[in-house]
């Protein structure tokens, strides 16, 4: 890209700047630290200039937006078409709070909803189950069945709106159930849009809301990319996560390399199942993280998209150029908010964002200022918005599109990242792929690694965090906080008990053993599970079929 | 101490988050102490059991979602129970300033909120065994 | 404290406080410990003890899991130490291996205690022979020893269990390396883990050819395939292992073996005991730094230094 004479002058201008104007400014002032780094401990030089991307060809490896290799965002015209989807991921308590809040979010112009189940729920236990003790409603909403899906979404028109539903190990059962609300608004599932998380491999990286093992779960995921390719055409089957692979404590090359892992053994999955890779490759969705280094976080997106897009293209021959397009929602990092002066997170959020938007991101959820200890009040989740708002009408970063292309850090930061996580990719490949390397713990091991390293730098003021171990202030100021009380888990209970009475039993029989013998054979199981879910048979009693005919996952820890 | 401290790691209740857990159990092992971690979703009565046969000095429970007013008490209760008097039992995770003062009358020692570094931790075990 | 008070009353009646408290105290070198034990050692005897052994990895946490569920299908009372190495560096330890046995841990007829090597180069600790002693008191008919594979020779283990288990799993290297380093030698029973990858029916074959060997024996240990994830033949290693037992009853090896062990039990611990004895008097006033010093000018040799320190104990006793 860069001429070879004027690379020669370039070279030997930063030498002897090096040599003689830096030198000198050093030895009267050094520099604030021995080393400068990434967020994610990358070596960062003083300066960067044409000759660190000297060998960047633009076409092949930039490329323009909305084609391949996608370098530059996967839309054509990005934010000046549309600003991407403000969605706040939303959901506490009942889902007749939860209602109220989605209404609440939408009205002040959110423009997706995003759901949060509680723990019982994302791991397939009813309210009343003993293991949902203390739990009920307390990270996001209670759904025991089709009966409280309704009152989520009462009087909100699912043609109108797109959902995504944080839902992995039972997303079948949520998605069946969305489908049945639907159906009963008159909706018809071609108009659906939406996502849901559907991501386990993460789960047993990272999250740990797993219920079957690996084997069957996939099986379950193939099943829907099958059904929704063929029934709900608009419907984002999975979002393959690496949100809380960062969470956990990984570096950014290895939130790119792990992700982009998990997503190619779906992509096998799904074809070993018999699925054409343009048929269900184009649904595919992504969920990163945006960190606190602004910079390394754009040049992390972008190297994810070239990155995904040669893997679609040349390792499983994608022909459809919208099977090579990484979408991803963003989530600014939850691990980065402190419980110390609540209020600079706000900032960390809104420098979060801006990386975010810079890196091209589709949607994006901006965590809010109190949620290092709480779920957030409704102040709080109104400032979290109006900073995305702020950044998209107020900022400028808006009006063309990858602004910072071209930067010499940028530029080199992409190379760089992209390469790591190739290799960390070739790693993962000869221990056979990534449910194998998770298996042998090869990857949680390495993020525990970088979580312990990134604690160690904390406690040795290595890495400042602004009020936690500087610049820290006497607390007086204490917020308001949301607080889920045990009524909800009271009321659930009461709910379980009328449904269980109200409800036609022998059709709630009948799907159930139906659904128990499907799930010992091929077949796809999705229209079983969508009937068990219309007859009001409950989470816990469609998970406990499946439990019964898959087994539970066993752990395996390595510490 | 010329022996070293045992400390049980817990992570009670359905919350899957184990990156603090995780790097408290390290640093308590870089600090000479044995660890026992027993993975997630434990129940109180399976902390309970893992910490009488382990007969460990310390009980330090992780948790994020939100579930610890109702999953502490029900620990220290347990080994209440069991005639336990002399475990050093302590709490970290996402937990509100506003329910420590309950935690703490429960029979939780001392409650470490995100922030904490694993120093404070270690101190305060050291200068609070019970045995 | 209420505990000394009755604690060996508790431990005869199976009170799991008292038997884990005793451990902790064998653990801690704790004289009052060391008497209880004496007083109730003849209540001993009843439990029989499986090492298992093998490379890190190879999945011995599960397989002690699997195997504790088939015998107590039988109503058995089993007790499970897992050993796990202590940092040189800091003295610490992560124990993890209850994770792997997690739906034992409310079982009633289920102790497991986690130790840490805490110095030992065997791949056990040395208040394992303790543990083992007060799980047997305590009603204990089986008790596993999970010990850290080192791979090499164990030698540990084989003084104190009576059947040794060793399991591996294909493909590791560590097949080859396990015949070169004489491990071979150790196990009674061979379990090939994982036996649902490749090379699970080569690696079988490897070992059975190396126990061709060994024509000396007249018992050959078995070669038995499970997969502990799977739970898959549990119950023939299971019947392997109790085969082994019943050659030791039957040929009374089992009390011949148990006597070696005891004899080089109580050879170890007057070992230890002199060896602290020696060093006392050696450390005080500095006598051992100083004629290191000494040797080191060659005002004296090593030897002599050794003479002078062992002329301590024999002319102070």
């Amino acid at each position: 890209m860069f001429d070879n004479n004027k690379l020669e002058e370039i070279k030997t201008s930063v030498e002897s700047w090096e040599k003689e104007v830096v030198e000198k400014s050093i030895s009267r002032f050094p520099e604030r630290k021995q080393n400068f780094t990434t967020g994610s401990n990358g070596e960062v030089n003083r300066l960067y200039t044409p000759l660190d991307i000297e060998d960047l060809d633009y076409n092949e490896e930039l490329g323009l937006p909305g084609e391949y290799p996608f370098t530059r965002g996967v839309q054509s015209t990005m934010y000046r078409g549309r600003l991407w989807t403000m969605r706040q991921y939303a959901g506490f308590a009942s889902a007749e709070e939860s209602n109220q809040r989605y209404k609440y979010l939408l009205d002040q112009g959110q423009t997706g909803l995003s759901v949060a189940f509680d723990l019982p729920t994302q791991i397939g236990y009813d309210s009343d189950d003993g293991l949902s003790e203390g739990e009920v409603g307390k990270v996001g909403v209670a759904i025991d069945s089709l009966k409280d899906m309704e009152i989520l979404f009462d009087g909100i028109p699912l043609d109108k709106v797109s959902t995504s539903m944080t839902i992995n190990a039972p997303a079948s059962v949520l998605l069946s159930m969305y489908i049945a609300v639907a159906e009963k608004q008159g909706v018809s599932k071609e108009k659906l849009r939406g996502t849901i998380q559907n991501d386990i491999l993460k789960e047993y990286i990272a999250r740990g809301t797993y219920i079957f093992p690996p084997e069957q779960s996939m099986r379950l995921i193939t099943n829907i990319f099958e059904y929704c390719s063929k029934e709900v055409p608009q419907w984002n089957t999975i979002s393959i996560s690496g949100y809380h692979i960062r969470e956990a404590g990984s570096t950014a090359s290895q939130e790119v390399a792990f992700t982009l892992a998990d997503g190619i053994a779906y992509v096998e999955a799904a074809i070993e199942a018999g699925l054409d890779v343009d048929d269900f490759a184009p649904r595919l969705s992504f969920f990163f993280n945006a960190h606190n280094d602004l910079l390394e976080e754009v040049a992390k997106y972008r190297a994810a998209r070239r990155l995904w897009a040669k893997i679609m293209k040349e390792r499983f021959n994608a022909k459809d150029p919208k099977s090579m397009q990484l979408k991803f929602h963003t989530q600014t990092a939850g691990s980065t908010l402190t419980a110390q002066q609540p209020d600079n997170n706000i900032i960390r959020v809104t420098v979060q964002t801006l990386a975010a938007v810079l890196g091209g991101t589709q949607s994006l959820h901006t965590n809010s200022r109190d949620e290092a200890l709480a779920l957030p009040t409704e102040d709080s989740v109104r400032i979290a918005l109006k900073t995305q708002q702020i950044v998209a009408h107020e900022s400028g970063v808006t009006e063309t599109i990858d602004p910072l292309a071209g930067s010499y850090y940028v530029e080199s930061l992409t190379n760089r990242i992209e390469e790591e996580a190739m290799n960390y990719i070739k790693s993962i490949d000869e221990l056979g792929g990534a449910p194998k390397a998770i298996e042998k713990g090869y990857i949680q091991k390495e993020i525990q690694n970088a979580a312990y390293r990134y604690q160690m730098e904390v406690e040795s003021l290595e890495r400042i965090v602004v009020g936690v171990n500087k610049f820290q202030i006497q607390e007086t100021d204490k917020k308001e906080l949301l607080k889920v009380d045990k009524t909800v888990e009271i009321n659930q209970r009461e709910k379980l008990k009328v449904l269980r009475e109200e409800r036609n039993n022998e059709e709630v029989e009948r799907t159930l053993k139906l659904l128990k013998e499907k799930a010992g054979t091929d077949e796809n199981l999705m229209p079983f599970i969508l009937e068990a879910v219309k007859a009001y048979a409950t989470l816990g009693e469609i998970c406990n079929v499946l439990r019964e005919v898959f087994g539970e996952y066993q752990q395996t820890v390595i510490l | 101490m010329d022996r070293p401290i045992r400390v049980l790691v817990a992570k009670p209740g359905l919350d899957g988050h184990d990156r603090g857990a995780k790097v408290i159990a390290r640093s308590l092992r870089d600090a000479g102490m044995e660890v026992i971690y027993t993975g997630l979703r434990q129940t109180p009565d399976q902390i309970v059991a893992a910490a009488i046969q382990e007969d460990v000095d310390v009980v330090a429970m992780s948790i994020l979602s939100g579930a610890h007013n109702h999953l502490f008490p029900k620990v220290v209760n347990l080994l209440r129970e069991e005639g336990v008097d002399d475990m050093l039992i302590i709490g970290g995770g996402v937990i509100p300033e506003d329910d420590i003062p309950y935690l703490i009358e429960s029979g939780i020692e001392a409650v470490f909120t995100p922030g904490t570094p694993t120093k404070d931790v270690i101190e305060f075990i050291t200068n609070n065994l019970r045995r | 404290m209420v505990l000394y008070l009755n604690i060996e009353e508790r431990l005869l009646k199976g009170d799991k406080r008292a038997c884990a408290r005793l451990i902790t105290m064998l653990e801690n070198n704790d004289k009052e410990a060391v008497n209880i034990l004496k007083r109730v050692y003849k209540n001993s005897g009843n439990a029989y003890v499986i090492g298992i052994t093998g490379p890190p990895g190879a999945g011995k946490s599960t397989l002690t899991d699997k195997l504790t569920k088939e015998l107590l299908k039988q109503g058995k009372k089993i007790g499970i130490v897992a050993i796990d190495p202590t940092s040189p560096f800091s003295g610490g330890a992560i124990l993890g291996d209850r994770i792997r046995m997690n739906d034992l841990a409310l079982d009633r007829n289920v102790f497991i205690r986690s130790m840490g090597t805490r110095g030992s180069l065997g791949g056990m600790s040395k208040a394992t022979w303790g543990a083992i002693k007060v799980l047997d008191i305590f009603g204990c008919d089986y008790i596993f020893i999970e010990t850290v594979g080192v791979g090499q020779s164990e030698v540990d283990i084989v003084k104190t269990a009576d059947t040794v288990l060793m399991v591996m799993v294909p493909n590791l290297g560590d097949d080859i390396q396990a015949i070169k380093a004489g491990i071979m030698e150790i196990a009674d029973v061979f379990a090939i883990n994982k036996s649902d990858l490749d090379g699970a029916d080569k690696t079988k074959v490897e070992v059975e050819m190396n126990l061709d060997l060994n024509e000396e024996k007249d018992y050959r240990p078995p070669v038995v395939k499970v997969s502990a994830g799977q739970n898959k033949d549990i119950d023939i290693l299971l019947d392997k292992i109790l085969e082994h037992r019943e050659y030791l009853e039957k040929t009374n090896e089992l009390e011949n073996i148990r006597t070696r062990n005891n004899k080089l039990e109580i050879l170890k611990m007057v070992e230890e005991d002199l060896m602290k004895l020696i060093l006392d008097r050696a450390v005080k006033e500095d006598l051992l730094e100083n004629l290191a010093k000494e040797v080191t000018l060659r005002e004296t040799d090593p030897y002599s230094a050794k003479d002078e320190i062992i002329e301590l104990i024999v002319n102070n006793e």
